[in-house]
Order: C-alpha cells, then structure tokens, then sequence
C-alpha cells in the first residue's frame, strides 16, 4: 500500500503538463479553453456590433414597440386597429401564426394517416396514386407548392360578383357556403339569451358519449358483454343538445354569410391566404405523415396481421384494433417533428401575405420602423418557445404512449 | 398399372384450365382493384379522378404555345382556346437556370460543373461497388467545380488544395509524435503559412489558366440552388459530427454549447436564420467588412443544416452497442482514435440515409432565398420573369418547371437513399 | 477580389473584403464598379431584360452616377433589393446607393439615417378597378378588397385614407408586385393599390387593359428618389449632382445627340459650358474628372429623355410628363444652378 505512487496523494504531485496528459484533468482544461473561446467569440461579435451600430449612429431600442402600427391587419384575432401598437400587431400576428399551425397539424394527420393506411393497401391504383401524391409532395419545396396553390385557388375559384344577379354562374353550397377566390365564407353562431347553457349542455353530451364508450369498454372487458356504442353514442350526442336548444327557445343562430356590397358580409371568413397556406402545408407534410404512418405500419410484425386474422377480425377492426395502437409508438416521434415543421414552416406565409408573426413583426413593422436587431430578435424568440413547448407537451404524451415493459 | 375395375378410369385428365374469372387480368383486377365494395368504391373514385386530371390538363398541355416573344404573342396563337405558354421557357430558360447575370459565353462552366459532379459523387455513394481509390475524383472535384463556376486561375483551389494536402500531412506527422490536439494545430499552421505562400503566387500567376472570373452575387438561378445545396450539405457534414460529439460528451460546458446551440438552430425557422444573414449578421463582422450575401447565406445555411445533421449523427451514436465503446477503451484507444477508427464509421454508416433526407430536405429550402432577394430559381421566376413587360401572368408554365427540375433531383436523390437503406440493412428478415 | 474570394470561400474570418464605410467614392474607384440597390422587378424602373441587363428608369440614374465616377455606364453591379432589405442592405454598406422607387419621408431620412440627394419621379398612391364595378372614386369604396404590396409607405397611406374618410375595407397584402397584379386580374381583390406609375406601367401588360380604370384620387406624396447612407456628404453630393446635372441638362437642351458637339468646345451658354466642364473646375470640386456630367449625360441621356425612352409616353408603359416636367414647363423638376 505504502508503494504505490497515486499523484493525489502527494501534495506536490501537480505538474502544469498534467492538465493536457492527465484524462482526469485533461476535460477540465478543454472546458475551460472552450468557454474561454466561446466568451471571446462572442465578446468579439457583441463588440463588433456596437461598434457597427455607433458607426451608423444607430442604437437598439424597444420603444418602437409602444409605437402605433400604423397599418391594417385583415385577419383579427383579437381587437386591432391601425392606431394599435407594433407590439399589438406583432401579437396578431403570433396568434394567426399558431391558428394556421394548429389547422395544418390536424389536417395534414389525417391525410397523412389516410394516405399512408391507402399507401399500403391491396387496391393497386389507389396505392399507386398514393405513392404519385407522397413521392410529388415530398420532393418538390414546400414554397413552389404554396405559390402554386395560392395562384391556383385565386384563379380557378369564382370570384363573389359571380354569385350576384339572376344570370349568377356560381352559388352558395346548401345556401350557407360560399367558395370565393377571396376565401370561404361559412355561417357562424350568433348567440342569443341562455345559449351559454346550451353550449355546456353541448359540451357535457360530448364529454358523455366519451364516458359512456369507457364505460362500455369496461363493461367488455370485465363481462365480456358487448353493449352497442353506435346508437347510444348518437342518442347521448344529439338528444340534449336538441331538447335544450327548443326548451331554451333556440337560443343560438346561425348567420349566413350574404353577398352585399364588393363582398359576402356575415359569417365567419377563411381568407385565401390562409385557405392556402393550410391547405399547402398539410398536404405537403401529409406526404412526409404518410411515410412515417406506412413505416410505422410495417414496422409492426406480420404476425401480429395474421393472428388478429386467426382470431376472425375484419380487416378494418385489424388495422384499428392491432396495427395502428402498435405503429402508434413508432409513428408519434417523427410525428413530433412533423409537427414542428408545420409550425416553421408557417413562415413561408409570407409568400401568401398572411399575416402571420413574420408578416408583422418580422415584415411590415420591421419595415416601418427599420428596427431589424430587435424585430428579428423576437421573431426567433417566438418561434423559439413555439418550438420548445410543442416538443415538451409531445414528449410528454410520448412517454405516456411507451410501451410498459417490466 | 391397369385397374381391374372398368369404372376406374385409367388415364388422368387433361389439367382444364382454370376459370376465366381466375386468371390473367381478370384475376388480377379482382384481386387488386375490385375486391370488396369500399375497395370498388375506391378504385372508380381514382379513375375518375385520374380520368378527370387528365381531361383537364391534356389540352392544355397539348396546345401549349413554345415559340413566341411575350405573353400577348402567345395569347394571340392561341387564340382563345386553352393552352400553355411554354414560350416562356424557352425564352427564359437560362435565366431559370443560370440567374440573370452569369454571363452567357461560359454557360458550359456550371454545365460542365454539373456533369462533372455525377462521375465524382459516385465513388462515394456506391463506395462498394467501385475502387477506393477513385475516391480521389471527389476529392478532388470541390476546387475543379470552383474554378470553373467562379473562375478566376486555376492557380487558386491549387494553393488550397496544396495548404490542405500539407495539413494533413502536418496532422499525420504530429498526432504520431505528440497526439490529436498537437497535430491539429500545426495542420492548420501548416496550412495556414502555404495558403499566405500562395497568395504570392496566386497574384503573381493570376493569368495562369485563368477563366473569366464571376461574382458569387452574379450566381442565380437553379445553379445557386445546386451550388447553396452541395456546398452547405458538404461544409456541415463535419460540423455535424463535430457537434454531435460534442452533445454526447461526458464534459458539461462543452455539451450544454452543443446543445444549446443545436435546439437553437432547430427551434426557429430557416427564414429568420436567412432574414439574419441578410439584415442583421452584416452588424456582427468588423467595421468595413463586407462579406458577399451569398457567403452570408452559406454561412447560416450551413449551420441550419449542422444541427440537423448532428441530431441524425447523434441517433446513428446513440444506436451502436455500448461494447463497441468499451472494445474501444480495452484496447487502449485514446478518444480521438477510438472515435475515428470504431465509433463513427460505423455510426456514420447507419445514419446515412438520415443525412440523405437532411439534405433532400435542405436543397428544398435552398428556395427560401428568394425571400430575401436572391434570384435563385422562384427568385428568378418571381422576380425577374414575372414581373417583365413581357411575361406577367405566366405562372403554372414556370413554376410547374421549377417543380420539375426539383423533382428529378430530390426523387433521385431519395430513390438512392431507399437503395443504399436496403444495401445497409444486414438483417434480412 | 480573387483574394476575397478564395479566402472569404476558405475562412469564415478571412474578412478581406474591402470597407465600405470609409470614403464611398474611394471604395467605388478602387472597385471599379458601383454597387447600385435596384427592385427585383418593376417594369420600366427597372427590371432585367431577356439577356439580363437591368434596363429601366431607376436603373438609368444608377449607370449616370457609375458613368460619373467611373466614365463606365455598364460598370454597375446591380444588388436586387426587396422592401425589406433594400434599407439594410444600404446601411450595411452593401450597396453605394439606392435606386429603387423609395420615398422620401421623414423617418427614414432622419431615423433610419438616409440621405435623399433628389427626387427623380413625383409620384403619389393610386387605386386601379374593374370598370365593371362602376366605381368613380376611391371613397365609394365601402367594403370593398384592397390588394397592397407589402413593405411600402403604400399600407400606411391606405390604412389614413380609409380612417380618414370612415370606411372600412379588407387589404390583402402581397410580397411582389406582380403576384398582387394575378390577385387583381384574377379578381381576388376590387381595388389595387400603388404608386400611380406603377399602377400604369403594370396596367399595360394585362390582357385587357381597357377593362380597368385609375380613379381620380391621389391619397398620398410619393417623391422617389436615390438615396446613399448619412455621413458621407461627399458621396451624397456626387449623386446628387449627376442627378441634378441630367436635369439641368434637360432644361439646358443639352441631349444625348448634340452634348459631343457642346463639349467639345466651350459655347455661348456658360451654364452649359460649366456644366459639361469646358468652363469652371465643377467636377474637380466633387473629386471627379471635368466631364463627369457629360459622361452622366451620355450614359443614357439627358432626364427627359431617359423619361421618354423608359416610362414616357412612346412606350409601353405610356406616363404623361405630368408633375415630372420640367418647372419651365409647369412641372416640379428643379435643379440648383450649376455655379
């Protein structure tokens, strides 16, 4: 014990060449010179930037922030006049940014998981023309897609004053619909007195019909009983519903969106832009969705198709029922950053006019107040968090959906 | 052997072939298109629907007009009826593929670059089937295709090559004698004191072979997109890897910058990185510097395509065995030897098509230059071409051509990345 | 420019690239050529033509100046500028000047730190309709879908306009010119929006111009003109006068046909003769050669006529003189006295 030559136990062990050749300091010396680096590198940009800035007379400020915007926004969210402030505009615009996001997520799941399902399926031509729509999509920039489907939409859908007069050479879906080179006018709720209970009577049949399926679920597993779903669920959807809205003496309306004017009035508007941007983005991540649902479904083993079919389920219940929760845990990363480059790639609204965060922020008010630094700056910041948060709430759920192994 | 029971028969019957219902097409459509009634119901749905896109886009296709001067001409010769006017591309086409201001005697330079990079590529993409030492072809293939896009004398990627070849040596000679970190510091010494030699030389030889030299900010059109893809795709390759090391190390400063500045990269957009090179990072060079926009956009491209390239590394790390690590540590391997001969060559096998996909998906985006005036191929449509006296209005013509060109491009690409996944794949279940 | 190149390519810090912020005009000569801010495309001021020299208006003031300097009208590197970039890209140093129908306002001038050295269009905002609509004037607008192109003073002035007057509308705003002209012709809006040039100069390429009327209203001062970055005065003065010195030309009659004759010997008209600098040390005073204004001149004319021969009313575009003639003629252009 006494012969061995550990250096620690010698005080006077420490050499300067040890922080280079020992391992066990050799990371605290790399750390050090990384971070010494990395502090002058960015000690040498942050200089260069002031300097740049002083040189052009030009200073970062945020009080163009508290300045009246000065312009219009067609789409909003949220009361905005032109007198708002920039940072007014620039939370317009964050929150068109996030509705086309949350719009394109949805649509472009269910096309991908429809597309993807398709891809695999027996009939030779439609998974043909899946493999045509996925390998079309995938392949060519998300941007040509977008200008081209704008460009299209504006030119091939009617304009309003084709829907005027007696000669009119369009009309209103079932009178309540209207499909405009300008956008699509669908009716909205107007609410009158009491329509507040109708609308959490509406809320708790749909939370009811979930708990009823639950119950049934229960009910098969612990009797093995089979109680009927489809009809209950319907009843438990519709039947309060309709008796609260004539007990309550039709408390909510719908009103219709009119041709008055240069254009339909009434109703709620889905602009082209945003019509097309939606529609750009979830067709075009619908084809990456798709691959990711076809690999997730092969992933899963055949065997798993054939012992559902030993066991005498139809081909629609195997897919439900074995294949798709199995895929499932395959699918959902590659999910998570679909979803996040629905979300960034919202961006591109900027080819559309939409008037999302970097319409606003990062466009006009950019533009106006000539604030690039501070403008950009945000805009990163925004996407940033938009980003962060949606990776923490999938991941989450991600974790929750792992396989139990014990 | 006869039976002796006359009601037997004793001959077999010729094999009758099987029900028309069950063979040939017939079979097959039933089978595959008419199998069920929702199978039914899909297949007449797509062959309407096929039916439908064809009826529609036949005619305009078929009439379409390629010989004209200008929208109205073509309007003219149409005369009213439906049909396209390709006229536009032939009358544009080096634009979209060139940009607006590369000059037009040395079209065969990118053409030649383009070709070029086809037979230099290959070694590495089917490194199996082909030698190792043609590798050398892509080696070498960078500083040919740099001289003939940006010209210049030929004296130039000679020096580089020259510095880079001396730092490897430098590198080889004193990672020997002295270890990793010594020896990278004198290959970049070496190849720092020849590139400062060669600036002589370079200058005093500038007529030696010389192309007429281009600006980068004269590059535009489908060449910028190819030359933004393939130099962005190359340069981040290593600062991927390097990256993706640094987020696997065990050393907490150097993994949290990696990550930091990887989810960073990752969390927000291309175009503000993009909105960045060109408004804000000419703030952060020193005052009088004035870096060219197309080195400004290279730079935050490449780092765009690094982080995502180090995620791919990182999952390729992530899967090898752990006993590859430790095979590497018995054997007394330091961490740069056991990293370049055991860990990466195998984790980098398995993440190439993860990078293939980055990079598909990266030359996708080289598009978004346009948003900040750059005349790549939509900015050269968008810009240029559609907004000529002559040509607004003509958008499916132009933008179906962009379409296409990209197609043929990233569909080989991925076509070659499902390829060399099946070549990889060992376990053939 | 080979070593910028190689080690600009090689090195992110190889930043070896000439200053700009210095003395402009010495970064312009010792370049040898002018780096010029242009649109991406507006038609007749400025756009590439088929073989892609940038031909237009704008484009004439930018190769006057490189003329001035350089005695070289082709020696312009043009740098595609959106509404977005194009300020930066000035204050950055990216481009010597800017030539790209911007208007001269207060902010910019004195917030963003620009120099307007001129006005070389007075323009104002127009609205375009359908004649169908049967609309006669802007304030019948109630309701109606604006088509705007984004990253102009265009938005704020609709924006005043229609608070102004009371009524709403619905803008749709659009990133190129020519996308917004699709929207327009595809009916997507009612109105369009722009600079009443503009307005005339895209009118002209529409397959059925007589189905569309410019109304009455002008809603706004749109002076356009070059501008070069604040403190830099010695700069801002040589562009200012190559501009001036095209429209002094004008006034003078001094053309691109007779200014060979004129300067090649002092004439009757000393202002002609200080001018083209057969009289007075003028360009020496600017640090340029004597006839710089001859060459300006030469470049592409005199002001009037590169008017005539890009936006006027011979051409395409087809505008009207208008506010543009000369003050003798009841117009606004006005030089100073070249003294």
């Amino acid at each position: 014990m006494s012969t061995t030559t550990d250096p620690d136990t010698r005080p006077d062990g420490f050499r300067l060449g040890m922080l280079i050749n020992d391992t066990r300091y050799r990371s605290y010396t790399f750390q050090f010179i990384a971070l010494v680096l990395l502090i002058l590198g960015l000690g040498y940009l942050i200089s260069n930037l002031l300097d740049n800035l002083a040189r052009a007379g030009l200073n970062i400020s945020w009080a163009f922030l508290g300045e009246p915007a000065g312009y219009d926004i067609n789409q909003r969210p949220i009361e905005y006049t032109s007198q708002s402030t920039h940072a007014r505009a620039s939370m317009v615009g964050a929150i068109n940014t996030l509705i086309v996001a949350f719009l394109a997520c949805i649509s472009a799941t269910v096309i991908g998981v429809v597309a993807g399902v398709l891809r695999l399926s027996n009939n030779w031509i439609v998974s043909k023309l899946m493999s045509v729509y996925v390998e079309a999509f995938r392949n060519v920039p998300v941007l040509i897609w977008i200008l081209i489907i704008f460009l299209a939409m504006s030119n091939a859908l009617p304009q309003p004053r084709t829907f005027r007069g007696d000669d009119a050479t369009s009309s209103m879906l079932f009178d309540a619909i209207a499909v405009t080179n300008r956008g699509v006018y669908i009716p909205s709720f107007v609410n009158g007195a009491g329509s507040l209970i109708f609308w959490i009577v509406v809320i708790a049949s749909i939370v009811g019909v979930f708990w009823y399926r639950k119950y049934a679920k229960k009910v098969l597993y612990a009797t093995g009983r089979m109680l009927p779903t489809f009809l209950p669920s319907l009843g438990i959807l519709i039947v309060p519903g309709l008796l609260a809205y004539f007990i309550l003496g039709r408390p909510v309306t719908l009103e219709y969106p009119e041709l008055s004017g240069f254009n339909f009035k009434g109703g709620i508007h889905l602009r082209l832009s945003l019509i097309a941007l939606w529609f750009a983005l979830a067709i075009y991540t619908g084809a990456f969705i798709a691959e990711n649902v076809r690999a997730g479904i092969q992933a899963v083993s055949k065997g798993q198709t054939e012992a559902a079919g030993a066991l005498g389920l139809r081909p629609g219940r195997i897919m439900n029922l074995v294949i798709l929760p199995q895929a499932l845990r395959v699918i959902i990363p590659p999910l998570i950053s679909q979803y996040l480059n629905i979300t960034k790639n919202s961006s591109l609204a900027i080819a559309v006019g939409y008037m999302d965060i970097t319409g606003t922020l990062g466009g006009i008010t950019l533009n106006q107040t000539g604030r690039a630094i501070e403008a950009i700056l945000l805009l990163m910041l925004f996407y940033l968090v938009v980003s962060l948060s949606i990776s923490a709430i999938m991941n989450v759920y991600n974790n929750r959906m792992k396989l139990q192994e014990r | 052997m006869a039976s002796e029971y006359s009601y037997v028969r004793t001959d077999f019957l010729g094999e009758s072939p099987p029900p028309a219902r069950e063979t040939g097409a017939i079979k097959w459509m039933r089978e595959n298109l008419f199998s069920g009634w929702l199978n039914t119901i899909l297949t007449v749905l797509a062959i309407y629907f096929v039916v439908w896109l064809v009826v529609g886009v036949w005619p305009w296709f078929a009439n379409g007009v390629w010989d004209a001067d200008n929208l109205a001409e073509c309007r003219a010769i149409l005369d009213g009826a439906t049909g396209a006017c390709f006229a536009v591309l032939s009358d544009r086409w080096t634009q979209m593929l060139f940009g607006i201001a590369y000059p037009a005697d040395g079209f065969w330079r990118p053409t030649l670059a383009f070709i070029l990079l086809f037979p230099s590529v290959a070694p590495a993409l089917f490194a199996q089937y082909v030698p190792r030492k043609f590798l050398i072809a892509t080696a070498l293939y960078p500083f040919l295709a740099y001289w003939l896009i940006w010209g210049g004398t030929i004296m130039i990627p000679i020096v580089t090559l020259i510095g880079l070849i001396a730092a490897y040596f430098a590198f080889i000679r004193l990672e020997r004698a002295s270890g990793f970190f010594m020896g990278l510091v004198g290959g970049v010494v070496a190849a720092a004191i020849i590139w400062y030699l060669g600036g002589f030389v370079t200058d005093a030889m500038s007529g030696f072979l010389a192309l007429p030299e281009v600006a980068s900010r004269d590059m535009g059109g489908f060449m910028l997109n190819m030359i933004l893809g393939v130099v962005c795709v190359s340069l981040s390759l290593p600062l991927g890897i390097v990256l993706a090391l640094g987020r696997q190390s065990s050393m907490p400063i150097i993994k949290g910058i990696c990550v930091i500045f990887i989810e960073f990269i990752r969390g927000v957009p291309l175009i503000t990185l993009l909105f960045v090179a060109n408004v804000v990072l000419a703030y952060f060079f020193p005052p009088g510097t004035n870096l060219d926009l197309i080195l400004r956009v290279i730079i935050m491209i490449t780092m765009f395509s690094a982080a995502y390239i180090a995620e791919v590394i990182r999952g390729g790390l992530a899967a090898l065995p752990k006993g590859q690590y430790e095979a590497g540590d018995s054997l007394g391997l330091n961490y740069s030897q056991a990293m370049r001969l055991i860990i990466l060559p195998q984790a980098l096998k398995i993440s190439i098509p993860g990078i293939v996909n980055v990079a598909v998906g990266l030359f996708k985006d080289t598009t978004l230059v346009s948003v900040i005036s750059m005349f790549d191929l939509v900015g050269v449509i968008r810009g240029p071409i559609l907004s000529s006296t002559d040509w607004t209005g003509v958008y499916w013509e132009a933008f179906g051509f962009a379409a296409l060109l990209f197609f043929v491009i990233c569909y080989g690409i991925s076509q070659y990345s499902q390829w060399l996944e099946r070549q990889l794949q060992t376990d053939h279940r | 420019m080979k070593k910028t190149v190689l080690f600009g390519a090689l090195t992110v810090a190889g930043l070896a690239a000439a200053g700009a912020q210095a003395a402009t005009l010495d970064d312009v000569q010792a370049r040898g050529k002018l780096n010029c801010g242009v649109t991406t495309g507006v038609p007749g001021f400025g756009e590439p033509d088929a073989n892609g020299v940038w031909q237009g208006f704008d484009v004439a003031v930018c190769r006057a100046v490189a003329a001035a300097v350089l005695g070289d009208p082709m020696a312009v590197e043009f740098v595609p500028t959106t509404g977005k970039t194009r300020f930066t890209a000035l204050a950055a140093g990216e481009i010597d000047m800017l030539a790209r129908n911007t208007t001269w306002t207060f902010s910019r001038d004195v917030d963003l730190k620009f120099e307007f050295v001129g006005v070389n269009y007075y323009d104002g905002q127009g609205f375009m309709v359908p004649k169908a609509l049967g609309v006669n004037s802007a304030k019948e607008l109630d309701g109606a879908t604006v088509c705007i192109q984004t990253g102009t003073t265009t938005e704020l002035n609709l924006a005043d306009f229609f608070r102004s007057n009371n009524i709403s509308y619905e803008p749709v705003p659009i990133e190129t010119g020519s996308e917004a002209v699709q929207l327009f012709t595809a009916g997507s809006c009612d109105v369009y929006t722009t600079d009443a040039s503009a307005l005339a100069a895209q009118r002209a390429n529409f397959a059925n111009p007589g189905d569309y009327v410019v109304l009455p209203e002008i809603v706004s001062k749109e002076p356009l003109g070059p501008l070069v970055r604040h403190g830099d005065n010695e700069w801002g003065d040589i562009v200012r006068w190559t501009l001036n010195a095209l429209i002094t030309a004008e006034e003078l009659g001094v053309t691109s046909d007779n200014i060979d004759e004129l300067a090649s010997a002092p004439g009757s008209n000393p202002e002609v003769n200080r001018l083209l600098g057969t009289e007075g040390t003028l360009g020496e005073m600017l640090g340029l050669s004597a006839d710089f204004a001859k060459n300006a001149i030469s470049a592409g004319g005199n002001y009037g006529e590169i008017f005539a021969n890009n936006i006027g009313e011979s051409t395409n575009i087809g505008l009207a003189r208008g506010l543009n003639a000369q003050w003798t003629e009841g117009g606004l252009i006005y030089s100073p006295p070249f003294r």
